[in-house]
Formats: structure tokens, sequence, C-alpha cells
């Protein structure tokens, strides 16, 4: 298991070196220039040209990819081209926000969405079915942002129970003042996964329901439930694991439109702000620590299919 | 196989997860039921600006977020006031019989945010920082022999040649204002952006360097040493009194997330609510919705003087003759409330305010077929005008839609091109032709005190592609004119020549003025005293409780 996992975080080396150059090359040969950015409407080409050689943007690429490269193996993500701070900084600045609100998501997406799939499977073409698979189709289809304006308007403007927008970080707050920020923007970010983790889940689990050993757990006097959650759902367990797995990923590198509807301050608004800005250095920490975290959740949901399903095995 | 304690375990297992089930429940119940959306506190004013604060220097930027910021921790030598005139903030002033010596004594009681007095060499310091940085310092410089600390509060200023305009550029309140940094601080060249440790003034507010989260959230706390100026405020000039404990800027990227928080007061202070929204706003009567900044903004069209059609004169001309300032206003703002047609390429609220060599058709149109046969009798070839417009800034991006209609309606082949702003921003540098990744034509909008002079109005700098604006027109006539504006004595000679620069620059066409508008801004009625000014400032306002 420890070579395994050895084997598969090296590997990950190579994938994370070609996301670096390529990231880099996209950028700097893609339209924008932080100096222009920087200096603003009246800015002298010679002036430009003063803010450009500060920043190291004037000399060429290679040596900029060099001297990027440098810095990163050695820890350190390089500086802000607009606030001057380190890159490292702005993103622990902006990583609670995005993980918690991606957990409490994630946590209700699938306490809501798998015991819908499982029972929507059990009651298979029944009216329960078809209500639930009605939901699942709306979750899918209806923009999040639209989604989250009705939360607002229902319980933060009309009941005025909830803040409209903002965020307080669990660690300085408190539960009460997170969960009462946190839980409008995790609902709207929770909904689309909602449906597809109910869809995937549904899915395995017919699949799963007309295996001998459903048959045989029946025969032997098994309750439904047991049957149902013991027996059935830990088989049809892997898709449903992997779906949660990548959604957790994309929760945590695309929950842009909530953070902008909700006003949280993450890693979606950060990435947003750095490409419009062009701030180079930002854009590629972002992008490479998103791939890690990409290639790790990958791992994980690999490593975890072991304790769903005893005939698979690392070697 | 199940056995008697495994079943027992179940048991327990599931009392437990019911349990914690429950607590989680009540937390959350807990949560909804304390409920009211948490007012702003009071002392505090939290306001949601025009953009997001990323650039801490107001000197190596001209963006209007760091500028406001810039008020906010840094005092001006001079400050100006709701009459355009210069007036003494950080330094009263003297000048010499022969117009030749201008000599600046700080007054009493300046100190900085981290102790220790504000002296003369700062300012000096401070001064050539800008003025390497400001166009209208710039042209200053050529007037000046030398600036000095003649002793620890006194400044001199001496000139090399006659430059009557002096005090006017140094108490201008945007796009650049001569903010008074540490000399240590300004010494930086203008070029190296400053950091968060230089945020040090002597201004009314101090910068909560551990608060500040670049581009979501600044806070600023008063200053408690600050000594304001006895004299009522007016726009940048008089007594900046603080009676807030602290001012938060949070930024919200979402026009409407904005409304619902000042709606529900989890704001204070909305600076430039979308326009679609305000009838939101206005109906409700715990708002206030007034323009603050009366001069606004002007929007306007230039062209690139260095490659065909727009190097020639005559297609400029008829480029001009056939726009039409209502339709692109109506565009970009829609409720006439908030715009309106102006001739005048110095804004129409303002002293030099004039009409001189406006065509009749600019502010409502009708030009399309007189247009036409100009463009004939200019022998036009169907070149393409390389339009470019920035699809993601709402502010930028209805101009060029209707500016290339109403030049094709007038026989123009145009090619639009749609980008991102900075894109554009980028792509308006380059000098290439606009085949081969240059332009022939952007939109932009200024606020009026960054055109309301000939001097600091850069469509009118006519020095060419090494010293000239975006477009690089090379005017040299334009350039003299300039020059007698500095150096004119009166009020009345000052306005003579403006009215002259502005006839010749419509008859070059160096840019097209499409109009102004003004956005207003949205507070809560438990703040008063917010004052009405071309920039954005938190002293003088008060927070009821």
């Amino acid at each position: 298991m420890f070579s395994y996992c050895l084997r598969r975080t090296l590997a990950a080396v190579p994938v994370m070196v070609v996301v670096a150059l390529f990231v880099f090359l996209l950028l700097r040969l893609s339209p924008g220039d932080p100096a222009a950015i920087i200096a603003g409407d009246m800015a002298t080409p010679a002036q430009l040209d003063r803010i450009r050689e500060t920043l190291g943007l004037n000399q060429p690429i290679y040596l900029q990819f060099f001297h990027w490269a440098g810095e990163l193996l050695r820890g350190d993500f390089g500086t802000s081209l607009m606030s001057n701070l380190p890159v490292t900084q702005l993103m622990a600045q902006r990583l609670e926000p995005t993980v918690s609100l991606a957990l409490l998501s994630i946590v209700l997406s699938v306490v809501v969405a798998v015991p819908m799939g499982v029972i929507a499977a059990w009651k298979h073409g029944s009216l329960i079915d078809n209500a639930v698979m009605s939901v699942s189709v709306l979750g899918f289809s209806v923009p999040v942002f639209v989604i989250g304006y009705l939360l607002i308007k229902i319980f933060a403007i009309d009941l005025g129970w909830l803040p409209v927008q903002g965020f307080k970080r669990i660690s300085e707050a408190g539960f009460v003042p997170f969960i009462r920020h946190a839980i409008l923007p995790a609902l709207m970010l929770s909904t689309i996964y909602i449906a597809l983790i109910a869809r995937m889940t549904r899915a395995s689990m017919l699949d799963v329901l007309g295996e001998d050993f459903v048959r045989t757990a029946h025969a032997k006097g098994a309750s439904e439930r047991r049957v149902l959650f013991k027996h059935a759902l830990r088989n049809a367990g892997v898709p449903i694991l992997e779906v949660i797995g990548t959604g957790f990923a994309l929760m945590i590198t695309g929950v842009v439109v909530t953070e902008s509807v909700f006003n949280i301050p993450g890693l979606g608004r950060l990435t947003v702000d750095a490409i419009l800005s062009r701030d180079y250095p930002v854009i590629q920490g972002l992008i490479l620590v998103t791939s890690g975290v990409y290639v790790l959740i990958n791992l994980a949901i690999d490593l975890s299919y072991a304790l769903l399903d005893p005939r698979i095995r690392y070697q | 196989m199940t056995t008697p304690f495994s079943r027992r375990f179940s048991a327990v297992r599931r009392r437990l997860l019911g349990g914690m089930t429950m607590v989680a429940l009540l937390s959350t119940c807990g949560a909804i039921s304390s409920l009211a959306a948490a007012p702003a506190e009071a002392n505090t004013i939290r306001a949601v600006m025009h953009s997001g604060l990323r650039v801490l220097d107001p000197i190596t930027t001209t963006a209007h977020i760091t500028r406001d910021h810039g008020y906010m921790i840094w005092d001006t030598l001079l400050g100006m006031d709701d009459k355009f005139q210069p007036q003494p903030q950080m330094a009263d002033w003297a000048v010499s019989d022969d117009g030749m010596t201008y000599t600046f004594t700080l007054r009493d009681g300046l100190t900085w945010h981290d102790g220790g007095q504000v002296t003369a060499k700062d300012v000096v310091a401070s001064f050539k920082r800008w003025a390497a940085r400001d166009g209208g310092g710039q042209m200053l410089m050529d007037h000046v022999a030398s600036v000095e600390a003649t002793d620890p509060a006194t400044v001199t200023l001496t000139l090399s040649s006659p430059f009557a305009y002096v005090l006017e550029l140094m108490a201008k309140p945007s796009s650049v204002p001569l903010f008074v940094m540490p000399e240590r601080i300004a010494s930086k060249s203008p070029g190296e952006t400053l950091t968060v440790e230089d945020q040090i003034g002597s201004g009314p507010f101090t910068f909560v360097a551990d608060e500040y989260d670049p581009g979501n959230r600044v806070v600023y706390e008063k200053f408690a040493d600050y000594v304001p100026r006895d004299e009522a405020a007016s726009w940048t000039a008089g007594g900046k009194v603080v009676n807030v404990d602290r001012v938060e800027w949070i930024n919200m990227s979402d026009a409407q997330t904005a409304l619902n928080a000042l709606n529900s007061g989890e704001i204070d202070f909305l600076e430039s609510p979308s326009v679609d929204l305000l009838p939101v706003l206005q109906a409700n009567p715990e708002l206030t919705v007034e323009k603050l900044n009366e001069l606004g903004s002007q929007t306007i069209g230039r062209f690139n003087f260095l490659y065909p059609p727009f190097d020639n004169p005559e297609i400029r001309r008829a480029a001009l003759t056939a726009m039409n300032q209502t339709d692109v206003l109506a565009s970009l703002i829609g409720n006439p409330e908030f715009y309106t047609t102006c001739d005048s390429m110095y804004g129409c609220q303002t002293p030099l305010a004039t009409d001189a060599g406006a065509p009749e058709t600019l502010a409502t149109g009708g030009g399309t077929e007189a247009a036409k046969q100009m463009l004939a009798d200019a022998g036009y070839d169907g070149t393409p005008v390389v339009m470019m417009q920035p699809t993601d800034a709402p502010t930028v991006s209805p101009q060029p839609v209707i500016a290339a209609q109403l030049l094709r309606q007038a026989g123009f082949t145009v090619d639009l091109q749609p980008m991102d702003w900075q894109t554009l921003v980028t792509r308006r540098a380059s000098q290439q032709p606009p085949s081969a990744g240059g332009w022939n034509m952007f939109f932009t909008n200024w606020y009026i005190p960054e055109v309301w002079n000939p001097l600091v109005n850069p469509m009118l700098n006519g020095r060419g592609k090494d010293g000239g604006w975006f477009g690089w027109p090379d005017d040299p006539e334009l350039e003299s004119m300039r020059n007698q504006f500095a150096q004119a004595e009166s009020d009345a000679d000052r306005k003579a020549i403006a009215e002259r620069i502005q006839r010749h620059a419509f008859e070059q066409v160096t840019y097209i003025p499409l109009g102004e508008y003004s956005i207003p801004a949205a507070w809560n009625n438990d703040l008063s005293g917010i004052l009405h000014s071309p920039v954005p400032v938190f002293w003088n306002i008060t927070k009821f409780e």
C-alpha cells in the first residue's frame, strides 16, 4: 500500500511540471500586460517600460520561467504583481472559506443525495422514483445563481433569518456565525451535486439490486433496510465515491459563482481577480495548487476503493 | 455473523448518531433563531466602493480606487474646494511678486502614523515622485528650476520660466494627487509600487495592515493624532474631521449582492450602484440615493492618428459628424436623469466649459448624410476601422457598438473586435498597424477633474508617438496653445485660450467627447455629513447609533 501511494505521488510530479510549464507559457502568450493594468489609463510608454523592468517582465520568457521555477523549488510561489504580497499568503487568506464551504456542501450533498438515490432505486418506477428524478433534473437544469438569489430572497430578505452575504471564519467567529453565513451558499452549491450523486447512486444501486447476492440476502431474511444499505449500497459504492470525490475537487476549484453571489472571499474569486488583472504569479500558484488538490483527491478516491470493495488490493 | 454484543453496539451507535444529528439540527435552529441580519457595527462605516483595492500606490497607478485609498491615509499638500480654487491643506503658500518663487510652509501638528513630524524633506521627495509620474506634474517640471527644503517646515519651488498653473496642478483632486509621504517611502522609483509596509501617512485614517485582504477588504481606523484644519470641509480642502472609529471597504463583485447588503443594513454605503437597480434603492425610505460626484464622468472615443483611415483629418471629421451623444448615452446609462449631452471637452460644469468648435449634430445626431458626403470627398477607400470593444466592462462596452453602427450608416467599414478590458488596455499601447495587432478606435471614460483643463486632459496632449497619450496625435500647434494656457495669468485669458484649444481640437478631431454621466451613491440614513466631492471621502461623516 505504501509503495503504491509513493508511486502514485511520484507519478504526479511530471504532471505538475507539465501543468506548470503549460500555464506559464499560456499566460505569457495570451494578451494582457500587468504593467498596463498597474499603471492605469494615463501611463506613457516610458512609464510602462519602467514598471515592466521593476517587475522583471522585460526579461526573455525562458529567464522568467527559470526564475519562477527556481523559487518554486524552494517552496516560494512568488509575489503578487498587484498587491506585492506573497502568493502563499494570498492563498492562505482565501483557503478556509473555500474549503469549509466545500466540506459543508459535500456533507450536505451526501446526506441528502445518497438516501434519495437508494430510495429511488428501491422504489424503481414508482412515484417516489419519478419525484426523485424530477428533483434531480431540476437540480441539474436550474443555474446555481438563480437558486442562490431565490435562497437569499426567501431566507435573508423576506424572512430575515440569515445574512444576505459575507463569510465568518469558524476559526475566528465560531460555529454559529459560520453556519449562519455558510448555510445558504452551501445549499446553493450542493444543489447540482445532490442531483448528480442521487442519479449516480440510483443507477449504481439498480445495477446491484439485480445481483445474486442481493437475492440471497433477501432469502436469508435480512430486512429491507439492511439489504439496501449494508449489502447493496456498499457494493454500489465505488462509482458513487468517485462522483463525491470529483465533486469535492470541483467545489474547491469551481465555486466562483457561489462566492460572487454571497460575497465570500475564497479561492474562486481570487482566481478570477488574478486572471482579470493578469497577476501571473497568483494565477500560476493557484493552478498548481489546484492541480495538486486534484491529484491528491484522486489518490484518496483510489485508496478508498479498497475500503468498500475488499477484492481491490493495491500492489 | 451478528453477535449480541455487536447488536448492542449497533444500537448504541444508532442512538449516538441520532443524538449527534439532533445536536447538529438544534445548533442550526439556534443559529437560525438569532436570526435578524447582523447590522453594521456602530462607529464603523462599512462601504462598498466601485472596485476592490489591489494596488497600494496612488502615484504609480491612476486607478481611482487607489487614489481613494490615498485620500484615506495620506494628506495632500494643497486641497481644492468646490469653487475649483486651490486651498491650503498641509501647507500654506506665498508667491513672489514676479510669480517665479513659491514658498510653502507646513502647518503645525502634522505627524506620521508611526510617529515623527512631517518635514519639508518629506514634501520635496513626495513632490519629485509625483512630478515624475503625473502628466501635469511633468509639464510643471519643464518649468521648474528647483524644489528644495529651505528649513524643516518650508519648501521653496523656483520656476525657470513663467508657469501660472502651479497651484492648480498641485491641488488637483484626480487622477494622481500630490500625496505627501515619508521621505524614505517617497524616495522609491515611481515604477516601484509601494508595499503594505509603506502604508504610512499623515492623513486622517490609518491603514490596518493585518486586516488587509487585497481585492476583498481593506480597513482603516481613525488617526487619533490627526489635527484637522479649522475651515469647513469642501471637496479635498478644509478640515478633515473624522467622526467614526473605523471604515471598512468591502468589495462586492456582484451588483445585486451589494444592493441586498445595503437594503438589509449589512453595509452602510454603496458608492456606485448599478443604474438598473437604482429604482429598488430609491424605493427604500431608509436609504438616501444622491449624486455625490456632481461633475460626473465624460465618455469619449479616441482615434489612432498613426494609421489609415484616421490619419486623415477629413475622415476623422466625417466620423465626428456621424456621432450622436444621445444614442451613446441612452445605450450606456439608459435613464436620462443620470446623463447629459455636453459639447465641452472640459466638462459642462467647469469654469472652462465651452461649446466652441463642436458640430451642431454632436449632441443629438442628424449628421449621417453630411458625414457620407465628407467621407466621399475625403476619398475614403473602405479601409476597415478596427474598433476595440471590451465586453467585460459595462461602463465602456456599449459605446463601441453604437459608434460602430453610426459609422457604418455613414459609409465606414467597421471591424468591431470584442475583447476583455485588460486586453484592450494592452493592445491600445501598441503602435503597430491595425492589421498587425494595432487598432483604429477605442472608448473610455474620465472623471471630469481629469479632463477639466488643457493641461490635465490627456487627449489634448499633442506630443506624438513618444510623449502623447494612446492615439498619439503629433500636433505642435496644440502644444504651443497648451503652453500659452499654462502661462496665462488671468482667468479671462485662460478661458479664451481654452476655447481656442477646443476649437482646434474639434477641427483636428483630437478625440470625440460623447457626453457626461453621473451615477448617484446610496447610503443608509444613519449616516450624515457625507460630502459632495469629485472623489469619495470619509471624513465629516457621522454615524448615528
